[in-house]
């Protein structure tokens, strides 16, 4: 056990399956850097520096730099994945997978289906996402809801580093493909993860405070701030339950809909636009569940829709905040909080 | 600093205790308080737990308030003989506060370490207390860890060098446990003192540990000083499969909270962050295969394998057998129509976890074996 950040613990991770499993290969745009040109190797380790270190220990073979055709290493990788290896492939900005839709909506994600079962794909692609990197609108988005709506894709948001370790070693061993999101303002966040390998399974989500008067449920980084508004309003004797799903697909609707009967409250925090988003499919999914057990309407705290604004100031107000959230809950909870 | 002041200060329970919360006191100002008296419930972020006397006194001053968050080591309150007048508390209180720095080894500086008993096996334990001193070696339960002792560890290392440490298949040490029979276990623990040099030691086992230690302690008798077996197994054939299976296959806190709830009389004191370690450590690789093959073969279709009691008889080390009255892991009658050379002591209101749920009362019993 040691103090590792997010970005360490995603590395552990890849590291730790490669290790384990030679058919573990990782692939993407600059994620060792420097092939085929004179300067230094390994001088990247992607754009945020999550693959350093692989291609010093694993070498060119199992750590590809890819040309800038997104399009084409994707198809590479599910075409891999079907075909034996267990391929990792990184597409840096999430906003940039609309070129190679085609490769994981149509083909990754169905392989297993039109083949009557007869084909695996175990397929890993890592990508970044969400605002507060001042990156504007076109790397900032937060696109899960999108890969969510596709059945045959396994969908994970790492709300932390354990996390992160974990649910990246599962999604390596999963024979399905998964989508993996990183935020990328929270590469730098530290905390206690093993050194030992180990998986989180899909599908089960995290109950991360326990409280009687509204459930907050939160996805991604969003985690974190639904934790900080639990703590803070517990001065009003406020208690709240939070729920990180960790995967959006499966998701984990029996816990969801048990923390929600328990407290009759719900505000879900969703960094995505609020058409047809995890705070949106949420929210369906509890009215039509549990509809009698709500003593309030559910409140949705999200981005607004619009595109992430360029501007400092502006983006700060455009993702969804600690303060929205207690706001929220006191909404739901009416007159006198 | 005055003779006849004599302070109460915030007790450290456990590697990872910086600070405590005082939920309230049991006492009132002014009340005449008698060493092991529960005084305080105290709250940690792994347990909520009673709060007995170190000394026996008058207790003239609360310093710490219902509530009120403090760092290890700080002052809770004030015990001192009637003819103290209030000044001279005032003053102690008041120097006790000005000169009060935070101790870098109760804030977390103290780790567990680890150590290789064969190539690849490694063992990681908790050491504490001075090298001069006599060792006690505490051996954990099914599914346990070296933390298990949080509540002894620290309390019995002023008098002894105490190590504590994760079995095999646990914690921190390798996964690896062998053919998963009790004895290797006891061969793994063997080592793991010829390899640390400890030559003679005390040993305290819980449960499955007990099993390991009375297991050691009758192939080794020239390395045991003293035993003292806590709910063992071996000494008949029932435990309860529930909590075992429970604890093996549920992955979800609230499931496993239910199944942890199982060891203790009073579950009130299981704080999440309990339950959160031991999902972490379950998740580890290799976790899962260790407890379901030390089950398979220490508890073979639902009953104990070991049938350590007739060894008793062969036992050269001064013995004691700890147990819970409501113990639902292990039945205390067990305990019943040992021979009377041994100490037998059962604890009302007590479950399977007598050394957290009974401490000052089971370190005082411990002592007591290790200096007799």
């Amino acid at each position: 056990m040691s103090v590792k950040s997010y970005r360490q613990a995603l590395n552990e991770a890849i590291y730790q399956e490669m290790e384990r499993d030679e058919r573990v290969v990782v692939m993407g745009e600059d994620i060792a850097g420097g092939m085929g040109a004179p300067g230094e190797d390994d001088a990247w380790g992607g754009v945020l520096g999550v693959t350093k270190g692989l291609m010093p220990k694993f070498g060119r073979d199992r750590v590809l730099d890819t040309p800038i055709s997104e399009s084409a290493f994707i198809g590479c990788a599910a075409g891999a994945a079907a075909t034996g290896l267990r391929p990792v492939a990184e597409l840096m900005f999430v906003d940039f997978m609309g070129v190679c839709f085609d490769q994981i909506f149509n083909q990754a994600a169905k392989f297993r289906y039109m083949f009557g079962g007869k084909a695996v794909t175990p397929l890993v692609i890592r990508t970044m996402y969400g605002a507060g990197f001042r990156a504007a609108s076109q790397h900032s988005q937060c696109l899960y809801p999108l890969f969510t709506h596709i059945p045959g894709l396994k969908v994970a948001l790492p709300s932390n580093a354990y996390e992160a370790k974990g649910l990246m070693t599962q999604a390596i061993r999963d024979d399905d493909p998964v989508v993996i999101f990183e935020h990328k303002a929270m590469y730098d966040e530290e905390m206690e993860v093993p050194d030992e390998a180990y998986g989180i399974p899909f599908g089960e989500a995290n109950v991360t405070r326990e409280g009687d008067d509204v459930t907050l449920v939160a996805f991604g980084r969003m985690v974190n701030l639904a934790n900080d508004a639990a703590d803070s309003l517990k001065a009003s004797g406020i208690t709240c339950t939070v729920v990180d799903p960790r995967t959006t697909s499966p998701l984990d609707t029996e816990t969801i809909l048990e923390t929600v009967s328990e407290t009759g409250r719900l505000v879900v925090i969703d960094e995505a636009h609020p058409r047809c988003n995890m705070a949106t499919d949420v929210s369906a999914l509890v009215s039509q569940e549990i509809f009698s057990d709500l003593k309030a309407p559910v409140k949705m705290v999200t981005a607004p829709h619009c595109p992430v604004p360029f501007s400092p100031a502006l983006e700060d107000l455009y993702i969804p905040s600690t303060a929205k959230i207690e706001a929220a809950v006191r909404e739901v909870l009416g007159k006198g909080h | 600093m005055s003779g006849n002041i004599e302070p109460i200060l915030m007790p450290k329970w456990g590697l990872a205790m910086e600070e405590g919360m005082l939920v309230e006191w049991q006492v009132e100002e002014g009340d005449a308080i008698e060493k092991g008296q529960e005084i305080a419930d105290i709250e940690t972020t792994k347990i909520t737990n009673a709060f007995e006397s170190p000394l026996t006194g008058q207790l003239r001053r609360f310093v710490t308030m219902d509530g009120e968050t403090v760092p290890v080591g700080f002052l809770l309150a004030v015990c001192a003989a009637e003819d103290v007048d209030d000044a001279e508390i005032d003053g102690f209180v008041r120097d006790f506060k000005d000169n009060f720095v935070l101790d870098e080894a109760a804030a977390g500086a103290a780790e567990p370490e680890t150590v290789e008993i064969e190539p690849g096996q490694s063992i990681r334990y908790m050491a504490i207390g001075s090298d001069d001193s006599e060792p006690i070696l505490f051996v954990h339960g099914f599914g346990g860890g070296f933390d298990n002792w949080m509540l002894n560890q620290e309390a019995l290392s002023e008098d002894f060098r105490t190590y504590a440490i994760d079995l095999p298949g646990h914690g921190g040490s390798t996964k690896q446990v062998g053919d998963g029979e009790l004895a290797t276990l006891t061969d793994m623990l063997h080592s793991f003192m010829s390899v640390m040099k400890i030559e003679r030691a005390h040993l305290v086992g819980h449960s499955m540990g007990g099993g390991i230690a009375l297991d050691l302690a009758t192939r080794y008798p020239s390395q045991v000083a003293s035993l003292s077996l806590i709910a063992p197994v071996g000494f008949g054939p029932d435990i309860n499969m529930e909590y075992i299976d429970g604890f093996i296959t549920q992955t979800r806190a609230r499931k496993l909270r239910a199944v942890i709830e199982l060891l203790v009389d009073d579950p009130t004191g299981i704080s999440p962050d309990m339950i959160e370690e031991i999902i972490k450590y379950k998740r580890l690789d290799g976790v899962g295969p260790a407890l379901e093959l030390l089950r398979d073969k220490i508890m073979p279709s639902g009953q104990q394998a070991a049938e350590l009691k007739d060894r008793l008889e062969d036992l050269v080390a001064p013995t004691q057998i700890i147990w819970g009255r409501n113990d639902r892991i292990i039945p205390a009658s067990h305990a019943d129509g040992l021979p009377d050379r041994f100490k037998i002591q059962i604890y009302d209101d007590t479950g399977h976890m007598p050394h957290m749920e009974r401490a000052n009362e089971v370190n005082a019993l411990i002592s007591a074996i290790a200096k007799s």
